[in-house]
């Protein structure tokens, strides 16, 4: 399959996962303004939904802060990985380092040489970046429209599109009972400590158990 | 500011920081086997956690309602091998259909 048609395909598919994000900001009472904004500045899907995951469930702004962030620092060593082949510098270092997600490694590190990496990245980084933006504003735009947000099912939308993520990562035992012991963890602490310390208290289960090999 | 701006704004600026430093440090840095499991195994803990309290908590108390029914459908579709946005979009209906009539 051609680089271009692989960036493609991915784009817009994972662009339209956008309307489920920019209708799960509004549903949690984040402005259309704000969603839009979450999708053009953090753009990393797992981090924004995290942002308002942990809002909508009444954690503080730190909170989501930390959550989002420690979900995000696989961008980081996506950047790590990808960096020598990309070879940049100044400005477009800075515009790489906006679209290194997901999707853009993935579709690079598909390509067999390092020119047809390089041009996956750009093709997949920007296609995803002006698809999602765009299903963002209009999932934001339609669920300000719509009202309740329970009557529409947008707050089971919310953990479905985690599960959605997380569904892949399911590759092993050891994330399958990092998984078991993450739902215990969180919803034995709910009841007693602040909403959103559930949440990022997991993390200390991933370094347990990851600690040994 | 209000708690909304201060996760946006807060969230973006680290975000683009950890992608940035990511494409600025030395390669050899941070390529510990130990780090990079963590790494790969923090996302399943912190959306594991995330699907629980967004779907059986309601602020501090745990509950069960229609958003349990949603998830339940959400899970039988990735099963069935369906696409992101039918997993989604089955969820929701399935969640708005437990909130109307049960």
């Amino acid at each position: 399959m051609s680089v271009k048609r692989d960036s493609f395909s991915v784009s817009i598919t994972v662009g339209a996962y956008g309307s489920a994000f920019g209708a799960a900001a509004v549903a949690a009472d984040f402005s259309v303004l704000q969603a839009c904004l979450l999708s053009l500045l953090l753009f990393s899907g797992a981090s924004q939904f995290a942002v308002v995951g942990v809002i909508a469930a009444g954690g503080t702004a730190i909170n989501a802060i930390a959550t989002s962030t420690l979900l995000g620092t696989r961008n980081g060593l996506y950047g790590l990985r990808l960096a020598p082949i990309l070879k940049l510098r100044g400005w477009r270092r800075v515009v790489a380092a906006q679209i290194t997600i997901d999707e853009s490694i993935g579709v690079a590190l598909a390509q067999k040489d390092e020119a047809e990496m390089r041009r996956g990245f750009w093709y997949t980084g920007f296609g995803v970046f002006i698809f999602w933006n765009l299903f963002t504003l209009a999932g934001a735009l339609g669920a300000q429209a719509i009202g309740d947000p329970s009557a529409w099912g947008l707050d089971a939308a919310v953990p479905a599109a985690f599960l959605g993520l997380l569904w892949p990562r399911l590759s092993d035992r050891k994330s399958w009972v990092l998984a078991g012991f993450a739902i215990l963890l969180a919803l034995s602490l709910t009841p007693f400590v602040p909403a959103g310390i559930p949440i990022i208290s997991c993390t200390l289960l991933a370094i347990i158990i990851g600690w040994r090999k | 500011m209000s708690t909304f701006w201060i996760a946006v704004i807060g969230s973006s600026a680290l975000a683009f920081a950890v992608k940035f430093i990511g494409a600025s440090v030395p390669e050899t840095f941070l390529s510990n086997p130990r780090i990079l499991r963590i790494n790969t195994l923090i996302p399943v803990a912190l959306l594991t956690a995330l699907i629980s309290v967004n779907t059986f908590a309601d602020k501090t108390q745990l509950v069960l309602d229609h958003r349990a029914l949603g998830i339940a459908a959400a899970v039988t579709l990735l099963i069935a091998k369906a696409p992101f946005p039918v997993v989604v979009v089955g969820a929701a209906i399935t969640s708005a259909l437990a909130y109307r009539y049960i």
